[in-house]
């Protein structure tokens, strides 16, 4: 499967809008992972390949940042903090909650390939703790509760 | 200049000196692994601290650069230690953490004994840990045939990486990851594809990439260690041989910043093996069709036999591309005492060494190419001709400020050139100002017109090579002070045998006429393996490797290689170089020179010297410039006016494609090494996945 015409398009702009292909990498990542959920080693290539940098260049950026997901993930990647404000306000209950549910621990997704839970730290919704961030506009959602995981996981399950 | 003080001792350094640099000006010692002065700057080790006086934390003297220290308070120069207990404190935290996830398995460390960490550990390690946790473990990777990897022992200092991107120019190796979880690897564990890899060994200050082949041979002490030259290509790169008794068991590279830096190709490296196999021991006298076994004595009174009759001119000799400069002397002398003009090598017929030797060496030289702005390759592949040299145009190229063309073959080269064509049209009408890459070269200040095999090894290469010279002359490639004629040899002897005059004398025949049918009646081979001998004539081969050379002869005398001999060799740019002798040749084997000697005896035609030293002084007497070892010649650009007015004939319309096939496979001792079978195995893409 090759990139859309859209994302290609799309990953030259940010070429030209970053200044230069080095400049322009993390976007193509980032636009490739919007475009398809994460990278592929065919698609990290193909990207590689538009801008004119080397496929071990790119993947070293790739795999600095967490968040560009370098193997598939579900459909929903849910971002449940594990920082301290939600610990204090009951984040492990929601944890094992959600999990159970789920059936699947942290860095794990769900055999249908409808979920991938991951912990993050603190999120910056402490105000709203326990928090998580769903989906992927990455939608920060709380506070959580162990008796209700609509917020988490939709009213489906 | 900035003013400072270094440990007390005032100096005075350039403003873009970095800390590190002012310090060793200073003639303080500073550890470092990431830092290596021909990459780029990391700066991730953090091995290299010293104390800045004001600044509250050590600072690492390699990234930080002199103009960015703060005078004091009454504008005395800044102050900078390298020896405070600051120092020493902090460095040890550096080599603490360091070796927290180091396996420390020395024992079974290849680097061992010439390792970077090791050693200063002795410095600045503890003699115990405090890390009682577990280390991390990292999986070791595959990056072809030539590196081995053990990744526990990396300490990410990525110089590796910036090896590979910046001198190699293939970016080929990647930090994955962050934090705990970063590993050194090619993108999906792929095989390295430069022919300059093999110095990744020397770059990883540890022992995580170490050389394959060589894994688990020897240790560093038990070596003898001869310094010597390459004669894999043309560039003569400056060399270590390594030995342990009788045997050859690596080759490292010298530093000589005029010739190769500190870099060598992994064929000059990695041909080791083919030293040791398929090597002549003995002489072979061939009987009713067959070679069998004889003594030196049955071997030279066959060819004595065999020459009886013959007239001069029927008889010729060819030199090989590992020929020494003596070898070819001595066989000169030779021929011409049985009354022969027919001499040539495999790789010179189209130079006429009478015109002056700044028509055929490289006049920018190798480190000249760092002033040159504009390059016209044509007709030469360098990565595959000359990989050090190559590195060296990708070095200028980096800069920004040279331009690049090139007719022939549309190689990766590792930098971006402008494609101009295959063909000698090309050529002509770029000469005829008709191509925008003309202006280019006469805008220039320094322009090089560097000529490679491509034009050097058709039958039309002298017509070809006056055409190079006229461009060369009308673009102003040569004037005071600049001459930019650049041609690249692509054999070891190539320049040796022109220096001496082992060409064809008057009459004489060259090479491509002597292997012609009906010829000649007796031929000498001096390890000629890349020319098809001739069916009909008695073949005499004086050579190392039972190779295509061998396989033809009529009578085998077993000479010694490269690394078995003292021998003089003159790279491309005409520099004369002494290889040094590392080793004994094997069985029987003799030095090439000793055998022509004896042989002329037995032939009535005695040459006059029985010693190398004896040879020598002949030699210089007759060639007064290859007494100046290291040195080249000054050579008179008027030579290239006259080969450019010389002309030369018809030219053919065929592209000038560079003849080198297979980089790995250019020479009887590549052809016989195992390690390199298989570099060219991986490089022709037979082998895609990992061997292992
Ligand atoms: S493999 Fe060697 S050169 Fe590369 S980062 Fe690790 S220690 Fe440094
Ligand atoms: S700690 Fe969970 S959002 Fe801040
Ligand atoms: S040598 Fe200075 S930080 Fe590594």
């Amino acid at each position: 499967m090759t990139l859309s015409p859209q994302t290609t398009q799309a990953i030259r702009n940010a070429a030209d809008s970053h200044g230069g292909a080095k400049a322009a990498m993390l976007e193509a990542l980032k636009l490739v992972q919007a475009a398809e959920g994460y990278v592929s080693d065919a698609h990290l290539a193909e990207a590689a390949a538009k801008l004119g940098v080397s496929t071990a260049e790119i993947d070293s950026l790739a795999t600095f940042y967490s968040h560009i997901f370098r193997s598939p993930v579900g459909e929903t990647v849910i971002l449940l903090c594990d920082g301290l404000s939600c610990y204090l306000c009951g984040g492990d209950a929601v944890r094992d909650a959600v999990m159970q549910k789920l059936g699947i621990g942290f860095g794990e997704t769900t055999p249908d390939g409808k979920f991938t839970l991951i912990n993050v730290c603190c999120i910056g919704g402490c105000d709203v703790a326990p928090a998580a961030l769903v989906g992927p506009d990455r939608k920060l959602v709380g506070p959580l509760s162990a008796d209700d995981l609509t917020q988490l996981i939709g009213g489906g399950r | 200049m900035i003013k400072l003080i270094v440990d007390g001792k005032e100096i005075e350094v350039p403003p873009e000196y970095t800390l590190m640099q002012a310090c060793e000006a200073a003639g303080a010692e500073i550890p470092r692994f990431c830092y290596h002065e021909r990459l780029s700057i990391a700066g991730n080790c953090r091995m290299c601290l010293v104390e800045v006086k004001g600044t509250p934390k050590p600072v690492a003297s390699c990234a930080w650069g002199v103009r960015d220290c703060r005078p004091g308070p009454k504008g005395e120069p800044p102050e900078i230690s390298t020896r405070s207990p600051m120092v020493k404190k902090a460095r040890e935290g550096v080599m603490e953490f360091l070796l927290i996830n180091h396996p420390l398995d020395c024992p079974i460390c290849d680097q061992g004994g010439e390792c970077d960490l090791q050693d200063q550990a002795m410095g600045y390690g503890a003699d115990t840990s405090r890390f009682a946790e577990n280390k991390r473990a990292v999986e070791d990777k595959y990056l072809g045939v030539l590196v081995k990897t053990s990744m526990n022992r990396c300490i990410q200092c990525t110089r590796c990486v910036r090896f590979a991107s910046e001198i190699c120019g293939v970016p080929e190796m990647g930090l994955t990851g962050r934090g705990e979880d970063v590993e050194i690897t090619t993108y999906l564990e792929s095989a390295l594809t430069s022919e300059l890899q093999g110095n990744l060994v020397d770059i990883c200050p540890v022992g995580a990439l170490t050389s394959k082949p060589y894994a688990f041979a020897a240790r560093p002490w038990e070596l003898g260690k001869t310094q010597s030259i390459d004669v894999m290509d043309a560039v003569g790169s400056a060399i270590r041989v390594d030995t342990r008794g009788r045997e050859v068991m690596r080759i490292l590279p010298r530093v000589n910043e005029a010739v190769n830096e500190e870099w060598i190709s992994d064929k000059t490296r990695h041909i080791v093996d083919g030293l040791r196999t398929q090597r002549l021991d003995r002489p072979y006298v061939r009987e009713n069709g067959k070679l069998r076994a004889a003594t030196w004595s049955e071997a030279f009174a066959a060819i004595a036999a065999k020459l009886k009759d013959v007239k001069g001119e029927r008889i010729g000799a060819i030199a090989g591309d590992l020929a020494a400069v003596e070898d070819m002397f001595a066989l000169q002398d030779l021929m011409t005492r049985l009354g022969s003009a027919n001499l040539a090598t495999e790789t010179t017929h189209a130079f006429d060494p009478s015109l002056g030797r700044a028509s055929y060496i490289f006049n920018p030289t190798i480190a000249g190419i760092e002033q040159a702005d504009a390059l016209l390759i044509i007709g030469c592949n360098p990565r595959k001709e000359a990989a050090v040299l190559n590195a060296r145009i990708r070095k200028r190229w980096r800069t920004g400020q040279m331009k690049i063309a090139v007719i022939g073959d549309h190689a990766e080269l590792t930098y971006k050139y402008d494609y101009l064509g295959a063909g000698v049209d090309t050529l002509s009408e770029l000469a005829a100002g008709k191509q925008s890459f003309a202006d280019v070269l006469k805008g220039a200040k320094n322009p090089i017109v560097l000529v490679g095999a491509g034009v050097t090894a058709r039958s039309d290469g002298a017509a070809l090579l006056a055409m190079a010279a006229k461009l060369a002359t009308d673009i102003g490639a040569i004037k005071d002070g600049w001459n930019g004629f650049a041609v690249l040899h692509s054999a070891a002897s190539s320049v040796g045998a022109l220096d001496i005059g082992f060409v064809p004398g008057e009459g004489g025949l060259t090479a491509a006429q002597m292997v012609g049918e009906g010829a000649l009646d007796v031929m000498f081979s001096l390890g000629a393996d890349e020319i098809k001998l001739p069916a009909d004539a008695f073949v005499v081969y004086i050579g190392t490797h039972g190779d295509r050379g061998a396989h033809r002869a009529d009578v085998i005398l077993p000479g010694a290689a490269y690394t078995e001999k003292s021998g003089i060799y003159v790279n491309t740019e005409g520099r004369v170089q002494i290889a040094g002798r590392a080793a004994f040749p094997p069985g029987e084997a003799r030095e090439d020179w000793a055998i022509i000697r004896a042989l002329s005896d037995a032939l009535g035609a005695t040459l006059p010297y029985d010693s190398l030293v004896a040879l020598r002084k002949a030699l210089t007497e007759k060639v007064p410039h290859l007494l100046r070892i290291d040195q080249i010649e000054p050579a008179d650009p008027a030579a290239l006016a006259a080969l450019a007015r010389r002309g030369g004939g018809a030219i053919g319309k065929a592209p000038l494609l560079s003849p080198i096939g297979d980089f790995y496979l250019t020479n009887p001792i590549a052809r016989a090494s195992a390690v390199m079978a298989e570099c060219s195995r991986v490089a022709s893409g037979q082998i895609l996945t990992a061997a292992e």
